[in-house]
């Protein structure tokens, strides 16, 4: 089971901040994630958005292992 | 150092320890960022982070200021949580032999933390909710460095 989490307006949008999610790769998650909330998944898809993966940004597909953390980042500002 | 904090902080008190003792370094740059009411618009800001990973960022980019400017010292703390208007939000402190590294790499860390670093802010006020994201402005800005 990977661990999700969501971070800013994400977290709004799709109503939860933190789950447990069985899936092989990021394209498996983002397609179940997308299959449950049409709109929340073409939010991850927007200008600017990351995903890190045991908290290192990645890009394209990667394997989930049984305890990857999975994050979904919208757009960053701080100061 | 890089400290993220829920508590209100005295960017004076910051400065004065931050000054102790140095006696190769012959400038000290700052800057503290307040957070703004926007004429009564914004009751509270409410500023998110990623635990662990939002430091470890931040240090990848400090650790850059350092080689680039040959900093002695740098300085980085950030509120995290609700922040009232008026309170500090952010401050930055950088240590050099001279002032103009200090200022660049002061400057170039703003730059950074304003549009690339790993935080998420919300602005609470009279109308509701909503999500701040980098102006293009904001990323104007952190273009500057190449």
């Amino acid at each position: 089971m990977a661990r999700v989490l969501l971070f800013g307006r994400f977290r709004d949008l799709a109503g939860w901040r933190e789950r447990e999610m069985e899936a092989a790769t990021l394209f498996d998650l983002r397609t179940a994630l997308t299959r449950e909330d049409p709109d929340f998944g073409a939010a991850l898809t927007g200008p600017g958005v990351q995903v890190a993966v045991d908290q290192t940004i990645m890009r394209g597909d990667v394997p989930l292992g049984p305890r990857s953390e999975v994050a979904f980042l919208p757009p960053m500002s701080g100061g | 150092m890089i400290t993220l904090t829920e508590a209100p902080f005295d960017p004076g008190a910051l400065l004065t320890e931050f000054s102790k003792g140095r006696t190769e370094t012959g400038a000290i740059a700052t800057f503290t960022g307040l957070a703004r009411a926007e004429q009564g618009s914004t009751a509270s800001l409410e500023l998110e982070a990623y635990p662990g990973f939002t430091e470890s960022e931040i240090g990848k980019i400090a650790a850059e200021a350092q080689e680039r400017w040959s900093l002695h010292d740098l300085n980085i703390l950030h509120r995290v949580g609700k922040i009232a208007p008026g309170d500090p939000i952010v401050f930055v402190a950088t240590a050099a032999g001279h002032r103009r590294a200090a200022f660049e790499a002061c400057d170039f860390l703003m730059d950074y933390l304003k549009s690339r670093a790993p935080f998420w802010k919300k602005e609470h006020g009279p109308e509701g909710a909503r999500w701040v994201e980098p102006s293009a402005q904001d990323y104007a800005d952190r273009e500057r460095w190449g």
